[in-house]
């Protein structure tokens, strides 16, 4: 397939184009970029540095625990210093530094310029950042959380958890927020920004991972998001979702955590493999063995990961048969996970392995992992857990899990792709050294923790007594954990170490044979040209690849019209379908964020006033940044991509870009809604009578709601119809009938509860049902706001009968929210009549 | 006999089927339980109901599964061709959904049976 440029294109002009439309900007201005290159660094190093903040606050915990009746910290700052631990390395470093890695990663790995909403992916960048500054921040003013990093009413709903706990649910809200724009990104991005030829059978394993993860994302951290707002509103109103005097249940909140809680282990976890599945094979000199049934391991854990949620709450005295299920599940969960590793070793017993650096940390980690799965199936057992529950054995387990299943892969990683930053490579001595410092440094720290928790010491005691047994177990874990912590500061000073002097490194350092090999770390642009592909390994399989997509001898290997493009191809085979033009520099991403943040941190300290105005000035900012960096009308119909292909410039419903990430966005809040829902009905099966006497909202407001939000769908379903077919001005007065119905069905919705006189703080029948009817007058508000925008597009002449991406997005919106408002009036004006 | 079977479908969602089938399987046993210990009289007194219950199910559950594997295993060529499928052709991105679609099937029935068994063993709403 290879062949010479067309004679007449000026190459060195067209790079000249290129660098300039993907140029980074200069000075303070650089802090604008939105390419992946920068915000993946940013992202990576952000995760770092809180990595090593709440790697400072373990060294904490056990300085304090070295010794018998320390009183090195006061029993207040030890339960901030672990909440903030804990909260810190999952929150703010585990699931983080995934998403760093992947939008630093994967445009190269797929042979793309860039991910399809640059600009996303930025905005979820500086949300996370300013979110982690606030929650780091606030452990320097007494205030950090301290109720443990799953936060369990009552403890965390009474006066005791103080501010830390609003910050820790409201600071963390926001992360979420980061994480789900990350899958939206990340999951449109594997499916339809991949090089032509890229067939789901060639797809790099990390890809395959990551789509995985990103739709775990979808359902497990909603759940997180529905339990958060219902914790505040009780912390804020007083509405008694966890409080059992006025019927709610503390249970609740465990179930709603750990739905989130458990797959988590697995979001972080399965990315982390994923990089070793890139790492084996460039070692071992050989394609992977058994390419499907990494797949078949990927998704397999994916769907596993959602039945184990119980097993953390196996001590809460659920009937037996549940608990049971639930152990199965996690002891079926070892299957896929089994898989994994001798899929890893089959690789290398069938290539010649090299023992380099990234090498010996990914098989330390896995060595870590295997042992921390072991306990791990010993706690899947009902008997055993209940003896080992909230011990130092699930410490010791869990930590072998992660950093065996995590921190060791990614550091595997670090030293893997780090020639990908500059084009140079980290110290080989000082990283096999941190290594071995690490691997033994942790082995030291934590295997005596098993011990130490069979002897009966319980997690977060601040001390203990002398004569039990526990102490010198815990000196050899205190001085386990600074031999440790010397192995991470050596990577620390590896990573930061200036190497102006060390020559510039070959581009494929390793001789690896996955794409993102190809990448320029001086150039922005991500590939030069981009090419087809035909192999799992492209560069160990098709010659000349390297050479031919440097020289722009490959697609879209120009950027005539000054904008950043990228290839749109399908989901199974990688066809060409589409030349993307992805959004390019902007503050309008830091505003959002900074706007958005505003409203958490206001919220947080009650500063209603600021919080309203701040949140107003997020939707401004947003209604901007969508009125100006998307929908745009190309100024033609086709772009020529080379090599006689011509693509169009404009897509709309199912094949827009845009269509796919609403409706991975409304899917996310789909479960944040089940989540709701879920509550409703966990309220209704533990309560003999769950209104506690409370008189209900009435079948007539419901369902007059009802009404109003299939009216208003029918109005957002047929404008699209009607403006597609060229009435333009019907299809204005469709809209505005939309949005009018909207209105009064969102009125409608309130008035349920409002004319039955529902007190929300009197019993948590009342205060459930507000919360679904709210949650449904809230999508209708911004259902209200979509069909405006699109009223004014249309206006403005920016939304005709041939571009009409916004009506295909917004009535995808509208059917979720009919589904919602099914649902919603359903359960709260149909149910309690039916009982 | 394979006309009785669906027109073959491309899509990558067929993969999710088997895996959805043991989600849907788990749910449904657990909120059954959990719906009947909590509430008493409203599932029917007798525990052994929910045991021959959640036996059915499975067996659904199993036999849909079965089809997803047929299915998959009519996509995988019967068999004919062996792994990698590594070519950049049609067919063997066909034959590689084939075979994960398949091992799947195979993981989602071990893990429905799985999720089953305490079902065999459990006679009462313990606690």
């Amino acid at each position: 397939m290879s062949a010479a440029p067309p004679p007449d294109r000026d190459k060195v002009a067209e790079e000249a184009q290129l660098r300039t439309v993907w140029a980074t900007p200069e000075g303070w201005r650089y802090w604008t970029s939105v390419n992946n290159t920068q915000v993946g660094l940013w992202y990576g190093s952000a995760a770092f540095a809180f990595m090593l903040f709440a790697g400072l606050l373990g060294l904490l915990i056990r300085a304090q625990l070295a010794v018998p009746e320390n009183d090195l910290l006061s029993a207040e700052t030890y339960n901030q210093v672990y909440t903030l631990h804990g909260t810190v390395m999952m929150f703010l470093f585990a699931v983080p530094i995934f998403e760093a890695v992947a939008i630093f990663l994967l445009p190269p790995m797929l042979g793309a310029r860039e991910l399809p909403f640059p600009r996303l992916g930025a905005f979820g960048f500086w949300s996370f950042l300013i979110g982690g500054v606030f929650v780091c921040g606030s452990i320097f003013f007494g205030a950090a959380p301290n109720s443990g990093w799953f936060m369990y009413p009552p403890l965390a709903t009474s006066e005791q958890a103080g501010i830390g706990a609003d910050i820790w649910l409201l600071g963390l809200s926001f992360i979420e927020v980061a994480s789900l724009a990350a899958a939206v990104e990340l999951i449109v991005g594997i499916m339809k920004c991949r090089a032509p030829g890229m067939r789901v059978n060639l797809m790099p394993l990390f890809a395959w991972y990551l789509l995985i993860v990103a739709g775990m994302i979808l359902f497990a951290f909603p759940p997180l998001i529905a339990g958060d707002l219902l914790f505040e509103m009780q912390r804020m109103f007083d509405w008694p979702f966890f409080d059992p005097e006025r019927g709610g249940d503390p249970l609740l909140w465990q179930h709603l955590f750990w739905i989130f809680g458990h797959p988590e282990v697995y979001i972080i976890f399965l990315p982390a493999i994923a990089l070793l599945a890139m790492i084996v094979p460039t070692f071992a000199g050989r394609p992977i063995v058994g390419y499907s049934w990494i797949v078949l391991a990927a998704v397999g854990t994916g769907f596993l990961s959602f039945g184990l949620w119980v097993h953390h709450m196996f001590a809460t005295g659920l009937p037996q048969i549940s608990l049971a299920f639930f152990s199965a599940a996690s002891g079926a969960v070892a299957i896929p996970t089994g898989v994994q590793i001798f899929v890893f070793i089959a690789t290398m017993l069938a290539g010649r392995v090299i023992f380099s650096t990234p090498m010996l940390f990914a098989m330390g980690g896995l060595a870590i992992f295997v042992m921390g799965g072991l306990t791990g199936v010993m706690v899947a057992l009902v008997p055993f857990d209940w003896q080992a529950h909230d011990s130092y054995f699930v410490v010791a387990h869990l930590h072998y899990v992660l950093i065996g299943g995590m921190l060791f892969p990614v550091f595997a990683g670090l030293y893997y792709y780090y020639p990908l930053i500059n084009g140079k490579r980290m110290s080989d001595r000082v990283g096999r050294l941190a290594f071995w410092l690490m691997f033994t440094g942790f082995n030291i720290a934590f295997f005596p923790m098993h011990l130490t928790g069979l002897r009966g010491m319980p997690r977060r005691v601040y001390t203990y007594p002398a004569d039990i047994g526990w102490d010198w177990l815990n000196l050899i874990s205190t001085l386990g954990a600074a031999v440790l912590g010397i192995g991470m500061f050596a990577v620390v000073v590896d990573v930061t170490l200036n190497r102006r002097r060390q020559p510039r490194g070959e581009q494929n350092p390793w001789y690896a044979g996955t794409l993102e090999w190809i990448s320029e770390p001086e150039e922005n642009w991500g590939v030069r040209s981009i090419p087809r592909i035909e192999s799992r390994y492209p560069l160990w399989d098709q010659e000349n690849l390297a050479r031919e997509v440097k020289s722009g001898a490959w697609y879209l290997a120009d950027a005539r019209e000054g904008r950043r493009e990228t290839l749109v191809t399908s989901v199974l085979d990688a066809e060409p379908e589409q030349v993307l033009r992805v959004g390019g520099t902007s503050y309008v991403t830091i505003i959002s964020a900074v706007t958005l943040g505003t409203v958490f941190v206001a919220l947080t300290f009650k500063w209603w006033i600021v919080s309203l105005v701040a949140g107003l000035a997020f939707v401004a900012a947003v209604i901007w940044w969508l009125w100006t960096g998307t929908g745009e009308i190309p100024e033609k119909e086709r772009k020529d991509i080379g090599r006689g292909v011509s693509l169009p410039l404009y897509a709309s419903g199912v094949k827009s870009t845009g269509w796919w990430a609403m409706f991975i966005t409304m899917t996310g809040d789909g479960t944040a809604f089940a989540s709701l829902v879920f509550g409703y009905f966990f309220f209704w099966t533990i309560h003999q009578d769950f209104t506690g006497g409370v008189a209900g909202p009435g079948v007539y407001w419901p369902m007059a709601a009802l009404s109003l939000f299939a009216a208003a769908w029918a109005a957002t379903v047929g404008a699209r119809e009607v403006n597609r077919r060229g009435g333009v001005g019907a299809a204005r007065v469709l809209l505005v009938i939309g949005a009018l119905a909207s209105a009064a069905g969102c009125a409608a919705a309130l008035a349920g509860p409002w004319t039955t006189g529902m007190d929300p703080t009197a019993h948590v029948y009342p205060a459930i049902v507000w919360v679904l009817v709210s949650w449904a007058a809230v999508h209708g508000a911004v259902g209200i706001l979509m069909l405006l925008y699109c009223l004014a597009r249309s206006l403005a002449g920016r939304l005709t009968r041939r571009h009409d991406m916004e009506l295909h997005n917004v009535a995808l919106y509208w059917h979720f929210v009919m589904v919602t408002a099914l649902v919603t009036f359903g359960v709260v004006g149909l149910f309690p009549e039916a009982l | 006999m394979w006309r009785l079977l669906p027109k073959e479908v491309e899509s990558l969602w067929t993969l999710f089927t088997a895996p959805v089938v043991w989600a849907l399987h788990f749910l449904l046993s657990y909120v059954g339980a959990a719906v009947f210990c909590e509430k008493p009289g409203l599932l029917g007194e007798d525990f052994d109901n929910l045991r021959v219950a959640i036996g059915l199910i499975t067996v659904l559950s199993l036999a849909v599964i079965g089809v997803s594997a047929l299915l998959a295993w009519r996509q995988w060529g019967f068999g004919t061709g062996d792994p990698p499928h590594d070519d950049p052709t049609r067919r063997d991105r066909l034959l590689f959904q084939g075979y994960a679609t398949l091992l799947l099937s195979g993981l989602s029935f071990v893990a429905v049976i799985f999720t089953a068994l305490p079902a065999l063993f459990i006679t009462e709403c313990l606690r």
